[in-house]
């Protein structure tokens, strides 16, 4: 066992861990953020997407060892604490970006980095962006149309500075 | 799924890295970003008993430019090397062939370094070392040798690496002046490996081709290069119709795999296209223009 000591959504966790354990595991199972799905385990599907020190990864590809010392946020941490939904999980909730909701923890993951970014986007380039997320059920045009509308919601409150 | 157990290791430093490998090479496996190994190991088709973890130390991650040549560290992420100016300026076509590396997700985790020891030989990293003559760099605990990209790939994921060295790092010429290169690959869908793709690049002087390099991803067991179209391609006028010979002449020289995803047959005959089309951007990018590039 190796105890390893990371933040989780700005909350300090230290937990000791099997070096075999993925990050996603011990996020769903020692900590209960079971947010966080597991699809394919072998980084095709992008359900376990997380952010580790603010970039979008797999976390059925990373061992939970691997992040000692980093900043892990889930689509636990998105939402407000008084319960607001996110600009990304309002525009999903608006634009019916999400039918049985099994990828879109994901998919929210993927997106939020993009509609933070204040970059300005298109479908296509929302496309692009979900590229390496798989749905099964909702279908991609709504969600890519619900990636747009946050990324616009984000600019609108928020204006990125002139390049 | 749960990998087979194993003892997870933190290497320093390249150094480190090197005496812990020597200590029993064949149990170890070296961990970049996990983005090829992991999985193998979620499906227990790899099950080492060590993993060194190389990606904290600071020497692998360094990008570096000097005496015409770009080095670049083994855990330099894949996408670190994308957002990377001086990539971008010293090797524009692994800049542009990063972007086609499976997703930003993957390429947030995944290394340089790691897709080169890993050798798939429909990946793109790999593919632009071998089309631009890189150097890669190996060390043990005993030193570090150089070694041609060339000789490098030696089959389907398999490498000149030694049991105990360690992959620090990849050194490629910086593009010169009348030089231009290109980066087109067929995937089913946007982020898959490629079923079949070229990384052209060639250098004009006085109107005409000096030297060019076509190599080829998804055409055999390891990356691969066509050096009877390479040779067509010297000392003509670029031309529509000399490119569509060396693509003719490229087809010749590679025998593509069949497999469910396509036939030999059909990657033959888009490794022709792609060549024709890279062929026309890399020609245009070394007169200094900016073409647009037919999309797949």
């Amino acid at each position: 066992m190796t105890q390893v000591s990371m933040t989780v959504n700005g909350a300090l966790c230290e937990v000791d861990v099997e070096d075999r354990r993925l990050l996603a595991d011990v996020l769903r199972e020692e900590l209960g953020l079971t947010g966080t799905k597991l699809g394919c385990s072998h980084g095709v599907c992008g359900s376990c997407t997380v952010h580790v020190d603010g970039e979008p990864v797999r976390s059925c590809l990373r061992f939970a060892v691997q992040a000692e010392g980093c900043a892990i946020r889930t689509v636990e941490g998105l939402a407000g604490e008084d319960g607001e939904l996110h600009p990304v999980q309002a525009a999903f909730w608006e634009a019916h970006g999400l039918q049985c909701g099994f990828c879109t923890p994901g998919f929210l993951m993927t997106a939020a980095k993009l509609a933070e970014s204040g970059a300005p986007i298109d479908e296509d380039a929302a496309r692009d962006l979900i590229s390496g997320n798989i749905c099964r059920c909702t279908g991609y045009s709504s969600i890519a149309q619900a990636v747009v509308a946050a990324a616009r919601a984000l600019q609108a409150a928020d204006p990125a500075p002139a390049p | 799924m749960k990998p087979a157990p194993f003892t997870y290791e933190r290497a320093d430093s390249a150094a480190d890295a090197a005496a812990r490998l020597a200590e029993d090479g064949d149990a170890v496996a070296v961990l970049g970003g996990g983005q090829s190994l992991v999985p193998m190991m979620n499906l227990r088709l790899a099950t080492p008993s060590r993993l060194l973890d190389i990606t904290r130390a600071p020497d692998l991650a360094r990008i570096e430019r000097s005496n015409g040549h770009l080095e670049i560290g083994a855990a330099v992420r894949q996408a670190q090397a994308e957002d990377s100016p001086l990539v971008a300026g010293a090797v524009p076509l692994l800049h542009e062939a990063l972007a086609d590396v499976a997703h930003r997700e993957i390429r947030n985790a995944g290394t340089i370094g790691g897709s080169v020891a890993h050798a798939e030989a429909a990946a793109e990293i790999p593919t632009v070392a071998l089309t631009l003559d890189a150097e890669i760099l190996a060390r043990n605990a005993r030193g570090t040798r150089t070694i041609a990209a060339r000789d490098f790939f030696l089959s389907y994921l398999t490498t000149a690496l030694e049991p105990d060295e360690l992959l620090v790092g990849l050194r490629f010429p910086v593009a010169g002046p009348g030089s231009g290169g290109a980066f087109v690959e067929l995937a089913a869908r946007k982020g898959d490996y490629a079923l079949v793709g070229v990384a052209a690049h060639v250098v004009l002087a006085g109107g005409r081709i000096e030297r060019a390099a076509l190599g080829y991803l998804g055409a055999g067991g390891t990356p691969l290069r066509a050096p009877a179209a390479e040779a067509a391609l010297a000392g003509v006028t670029p031309t529509a119709e000399a490119f569509a010979s060396a693509a003719a002449q490229a087809q010749d020289e590679l025998s593509p795999p069949d497999d469910i995803h396509a036939s030999s047959a059909y990657r033959r005959r888009v490794a022709g296209v792609l060549t024709r089309r890279a062929l026309a951007v890399a020609v245009a990018r070394a007169r200094g223009e900016d073409p647009a590039k037919e999309e797949m």
